[in-house]
């Protein structure tokens, strides 16, 4: 409850930092402050304390699962912040509602971690969509980016339709919007499958899984760069965490019906997001395509829906969102976001070339990285989940992705006349990319320092 | 009356809504249909309320609520959610003097 309150209050805030505060240096540390209060509170909340209570009416649990997700997404949005806020100037002039309107998805996020009933499913999932719209289309004079909102809020607002029918249709099968009293209801009649397959089918759309990933190459190519990075880490795990926990709380024993269908989706998901990343020319294109492909990895958690896929999703939500947080901040510098415009760069700019390499490494799953360790959870859980057939041919899908991400890194160290960045890069900024490329290895050599939280 | 009818009325304002929006090209016009689906689940959301609350008989006044109250929540989002995409859509319009959504496909190539 912490971490929904203070990150509601910061958004507001921040709301009105925008003609309160004379400069926009002031806006940005405002900014982090606020979000390391938001850090506090969720920290506080884990060993218990609680700053208000509020009786939520068995609506939401706020358990270590829920808990520990809030604080890597948290995390991954300080590390964000510390990037690329100072990018986000160059987006369009209402700097201090970019931050808002982030703090806002913060909070849209609580719900969606924790939520009990389904009714705090779909505000959870709204109050993160609505904002991501607006952020989408921030560049307002760009065709691509009005492209690029204009889709996704179509989108979005199709799949919340179907979603809707869905909660609606389980609704009138158990009589209640409670997780557990669904899970409960005896009978399978038509209708509980029926809503089932809708949710199952609206969440896909918002976790981006083939078959219907189709927009989402465009909406992240279109977004202003430092927005597609937030849109494309933080907010796309918690689209899986509220995914895994609907499925898992209600639909788990409903498994007969649906596993099939989801071992199907992963299977495309993988196969799509891999093979089309590799004709990509534009990085942040395969970057788009490379978060479908991760996707499907993701979904392999909510196939097997063991404590295994758990502590996985949460060590692959961090893992994913640290290596492509720090892949787009130095994208976003860059002139040229073709995979020529790396050419060289390695020359330049050797100590963040260093880290973007351990950042790739970790996204195409090399081991010693998080990448690799998240990725060996998933594929344990698979293969305890009982199919040994989709862990292979998720290993398979891995092994065609080392080829675009090499990709990148063959440009950066093998190829010369690159060239120059667009803005310069600043001490801070490789300090910042030093200790998340650091972050990548140590999560990588010691998961449990994430995953025993959930314990104890 | 039987629950039936109102599931294959909202179902079928529901579908009504599906087509238009993979069909129809003015964006707008897909936004209402859009909206027509956000309301045939109201209409669902009020019938299954009440036949929940006729199920459980005279004593329990209170069973069934929820999904009215549900149906609250669905309008003031669908508000948020018109306010947003109503601003996308002047922009859009600013920029290019049309509300087609193929115009911007077009402009990819």
């Amino acid at each position: 409850m912490n971490t929904l309150i203070l990150s509601a209050l910061s958004g507001v805030v921040m709301m009105f930092s925008g003609f309160l505060l004379g400069s926009r240096s002031a806006v940005r540390t405002l900014a982090h402050i606020l979000l390391l209060v938001v850090i506090a509170g969720t920290i506080l909340e884990l060993r218990g304390i609680e700053i208000v209570h509020i009786d939520t009416r068995g609506m939401m649990v706020f358990d270590r699962f829920a808990l520990m997700f809030m604080l890597v997404a948290n995390l991954c949005t300080f590390a964000f912040f510390a990037l690329s806020s100072k990018d986000m100037e160059r987006v369009g002039s209402n700097y201090s509602d970019y931050f808002a309107l982030i703090f806002f998805i913060l909070s849209g996020i609580v719900l969606a971690a924790s939520f009990k009933s389904l009714l705090i499913l779909f505000l959870g999932i709204e109050i993160i969509s609505i904002p991501l719209y607006i952020l989408a289309g921030s560049d307002k004079l760009n065709l691509k980016s009005n492209e690029a909102s204009l889709k996704y809020f179509l989108m979005g607002a199709f799949s919340t339709g179907l979603m809707l029918m869905g909660i609606a249709l389980v609704y009138g099968a158990s009589g209640s919007f409670d997780t557990t009293t669904i899970h409960a209801t005896q009978a399978v009649p038509a209708l509980l499958v029926a809503g089932m397959m809708l949710l199952l089918f609206s969440m896909a759309f918002k976790a981006s899984a083939a078959p219907f990933h189709f927009w989402t190459p465009d909406v992240y190519d279109g977004s202003p760069t430092v927005f597609t990075s937030f849109m494309a880490t933080v907010v796309k795990a918690a689209f899986f965490i509220a995914f895994m926990r609907l499925f898992s709380d209600a639909f788990s024993g409903l498994a007969p019906q649906w596993k099939l269908l989801v071992s199907i989706m992963v299977a495309l998901t993988l196969f799509i997001g891999n093979l089309t990343a590799v004709f990509q020319q534009s990085v942040k294109r395969m970057l788009a395509y490379s978060s479908i492909a991760q996707a499907g990895f993701m979904l392999l958690a909510i196939y097997s829906l063991n404590s295994d896929a758990k502590e996985g999703l949460l060590l692959y939500a961090a893992a994913y969102s640290l290596a492509t947080i720090g892949i787009f901040a130095v994208l976003v510098k860059m002139k040229d976001q073709s995979f020529e415009g790396f050419n060289g760069f390695a020359r330049q700019h050797p100590v963040v070339a260093g880290a973007l390499v351990i950042f790739l490494l970790s996204l195409a799953g090399i081991p010693l990285t998080a990448g690799f360790i998240s990725k060996f959870y998933m594929l344990r859980a698979t293969i305890d989940g009982g199919s040994l057939g989709l862990a292979i041919f998720a290993v398979l899908m891995a092994a065609v992705s080392v080829y675009y991400y090499f990709r990148l890194i063959q440009s950066m160290y093998f190829k010369d006349a690159g060239n120059a960045v667009e803005v310069p890069i600043s001490a801070g900024f490789r300090a910042t990319l030093i200790v998340l490329a650091a972050l990548t290895i140590v999560l990588g050599l010691f998961p449990q320092l994430l995953t025993s939280w959930l314990y104890f | 009356m039987d629950i039936r009818y109102y599931l294959f009325l909202s179902l079928a304002l529901f579908v009504i809504g599906i087509m238009g929006v993979l069909t129809r090209r003015n964006a707008i016009i897909v936004f209402m249909c859009i909206e027509l689906m956000l309301n045939a689940v109201n209409l669902l959301l009020v019938a299954f309320s009440k036949m929940h609350h006729l199920a459980a008989g005279a004593g329990a006044s209170t069973v069934g609520s929820e999904g009215q109250l549900f149906v609250f929540f669905i309008m003031v989002v669908a508000a948020a959610e018109v306010s947003v995409g109503l601003a996308i859509i002047v922009m859009l319009y600013r920029n290019t003097h049309s509300v087609d959504v193929n115009f911007l496909n077009r402009l990819k190539h």
